[in-house]
């Protein structure tokens, strides 16, 4: 964009002449809350890394491959795959669900219900993307907990228990329960950006398709999903950052247990309801390896935002009409 | 219809059908998550709970007008650190900084920041002022907050900002304003309703969060006596209600998440409905 800044500095003025003009105040007092933004960004990973740096010479590379975490003064040994594992375990859970669903409804969004229809959908939608996660957390326990202790844990048991991810024994919380809860988090993430990608679609790819004697749903499998492919896949990204971030829904029904399980129904644990739990209490050799376990956490969720914002810039940004 | 088109039309149906389902079953958990809420939450709603603090589990009444006060408290202060500083970066954004290489690189780690997971946020809050002041604050709780307040305002202002038509600015500077005049006296104006609904959105976002509050403002039995003291907070106060053993607990829980969504989606209502009819803000 040209700068309209140029058209009231023809000249180049003294600067104390437009510092009275305000305009440089006004540039310099926005410019230095803006490099505020970058500057806290980068002393966040700075503050992790001087804090956890005992444990990162200490313990080094075995520390992402360590197994067992004990805080026992005697012991005092801390290894973080449990935490890694449950971590990625309940968001691939969670996404497995919710991508489905998510571009299902985003399809039904953008190609199929009328406008006005569509608004009030999507503004659902984003409401429910509002709501606090200790909310679900609340309704997880009270709700969720018991119905997969007495009926979706006992069933898929009897019917799947012969795989290693569902065997007993069964408490109600666990993996698949944090998972749930984390499908639906991420659920109206998805749907918003999804729809947003695929809204960017041309109308003529559409027509094209139909003018080619194929189906509504040809058009939109074959033809639309590929165009707005990036912008999806850019959505799902959003909706696993979120997912591995997400504290405490998924503290109150993971189940708090340091061991690696195969089986989705037993309990586990993820970095960010480890650090919730534990922090607070934590010995001199245990605060810094939570503080380790948040820069992992930290690294994971930024290369993946990153990734995903890339993608969704790439496929929004070519712009179009609504079909 | 020959035996191939027959199925084409049936896979039509019913995958088209099946996408509809899923866009139903959003609202349906919405309505199952306020109806569930409400059923249990209400009848433990009065005066009481509103206005005294909490009892020990069995005993009779009490209510969590601490967590009520201090959530007030944390987020009042969140908000006047974030807000601000968020909408002059966004001015930055938008205006001053526009295509600018600066402003690219600023608008992606406005990105960043605002992925970066809320518990890692409060530890970092924990390190920078609950360590180096050796006490739990409200403080170290709003700071914590209003670095999530900040990128979210950021970017909702500029985009806000950049749908201002150009013919406005202009008409502005061709008028012989300067530049931030120009900003001041028409641009911001004109987006006051889109910017304005942004920060509420931004501020009921951060009213729900719990995780940077669980090493920063802690929480509190009593009433908090100051920015300085740890503070009870309504998100964290639901927490330890609901992940107790005492079920008089859990029926407080269910009150307090009632409040506290009940403030989140009226704020959020008022923002999208009233203010800005159908805006949307940044996603993330």
């Amino acid at each position: 964009m040209a700068s309209p800044a140029a058209v009231t500095q023809p000249r180049k003025k003294a600067l104390s002449e437009r510092l009275r003009g305000g305009d440089m105040v006004a540039y310099l007092l926005t410019i230095f809350f803006a490099t505020l933004i970058l500057l806290v960004t980068v002393y966040i990973v700075y503050e992790l890394w001087m804090y956890s740096l005992p444990t990162l010479k200490k313990f080094g590379f075995s520390f992402i491959g360590g197994q067992i975490w004990d805080p026992n003064p005697d012991k005092n040994v801390y290894g973080a795959l449990p935490f890694i594992y449950g971590t990625l375990v309940t968001s691939i859970v969670a996404l497995l669900i919710s991508v489905p669903l998510g571009v299902g409804a985003a399809i039904y969004l953008s190609e199929l219900a009328e406008q006005k229809l569509s608004n009030i959908l999507t503004f659902l939608v984003e409401l429910l993307a509002a709501v606090p996660s200790v909310i679900y957390g609340l309704l997880a326990i009270f709700t969720l907990v018991p119905l997969m202790r007495d009926y979706i844990g006992p069933f898929l048991e009897k019917f799947l228990g012969w795989t290693p991810f569902f065997q007993s024994p069964i408490y109600g919380t666990g993996y698949l329960t944090a998972g749930l809860v984390l499908a639906v988090m991420t659920f109206p993430f998805i749907i918003s950006v999804s729809r947003e990608a695929l809204m960017a679609v041309p109308r003529e790819q559409r027509e094209a398709a139909l003018a080619l004697g194929a189906t509504q749903w040809e058009s939109t499998y074959q033809i639309v999903l590929p165009y707005a492919k990036l912008g999806i896949i850019g959505s799902v990204f959003l909706g696993l950052a979120r997912a591995l971030g997400e504290t405490m829904a998924v503290t109150m029904v993971i189940g708090n247990d340091t061991h690696i399980h195969a089986s989705l129904l037993n309990q586990g644990y993820t970095i960010a309801a480890l650090v919730a739990n534990e922090f607070n209490e934590a010995g001199d050799v245990q605060g810094p390896a939570l503080v380790e376990l948040c820069l992992v956490l930290f690294v994971m969720t930024m290369l993946i935002n990153a990734g995903a914002r890339l993608m969704i810039t790439l496929t929004t940004s070519k712009g179009s009409a609504r079909a | 219809m020959t035996f191939r088109n027959k199925r084409r039309t049936a896979v039509n149906n019913v995958m088209l059908s099946l996408t509809g389902v899923f866009a139903f079953l959003t609202v349906t958990i919405l309505i199952l998550i306020l109806g569930y809420l409400v059923y249990n939450g209400v009848t433990s709603l009065n005066v009481a709970f509103f206005t005294k603090l909490p009892v020990g589990p069995g005993q009779a009444g009490g209510g969590i007008a601490n967590a009520i006060i201090g959530s007030v408290l944390v987020v009042a202060v969140a908000s006047l650190f974030g807000l601000p500083i968020g909408f002059l970066s966004g001015v930055y954004l938008a205006e001053f900084g526009a295509g600018t290489k600066f402003a690219y690189v600023v608008r992606y780690t406005a990105d960043l920041l605002n992925g970066v997971p809320s518990i890692v946020i409060g530890i970092f809050a924990w390190t920078v002022v609950v360590k180096p002041m050796h006490h739990y604050s409200a403080f170290a709780g709003s700071i914590a907050l209003s670095l999530m307040l900040i990128p979210i305002t950021a970017r909702s202002t500029e985009q806000f900002l950049l749908e201002v038509p150009r013919a406005m600015r202009e008409g502005a500077l061709a008028l012989g304003a300067s530049k931030w005049k120009a900003i001041a006296t028409v641009i911001v104006p004109a987006a006051r309703k889109g910017i304005l609904t942004g920060m509420i959105l931004g501020v009921a976002r951060i009213s729900g969060e719990s995780a940077p509050l669980l090493f920063t403002a802690l929480g509190n039995q009593y009433w908090c006596r100051g920015l300085m003291d740890q503070t009870s907070t309504l998100p964290v106060m639901i927490y330890k209600l609901a992940t107790s053993p005492y079920d008089d607990w859990h029926q407080q829980a269910w009150a307090a998440g009632l409040i506290l969504l009940g403030l989140v989606l009226i704020a959020n209502i008022t923002a999208r409905v009233v203010l800005t009819r159908g805006a949307s803000v940044p996603k993330g």
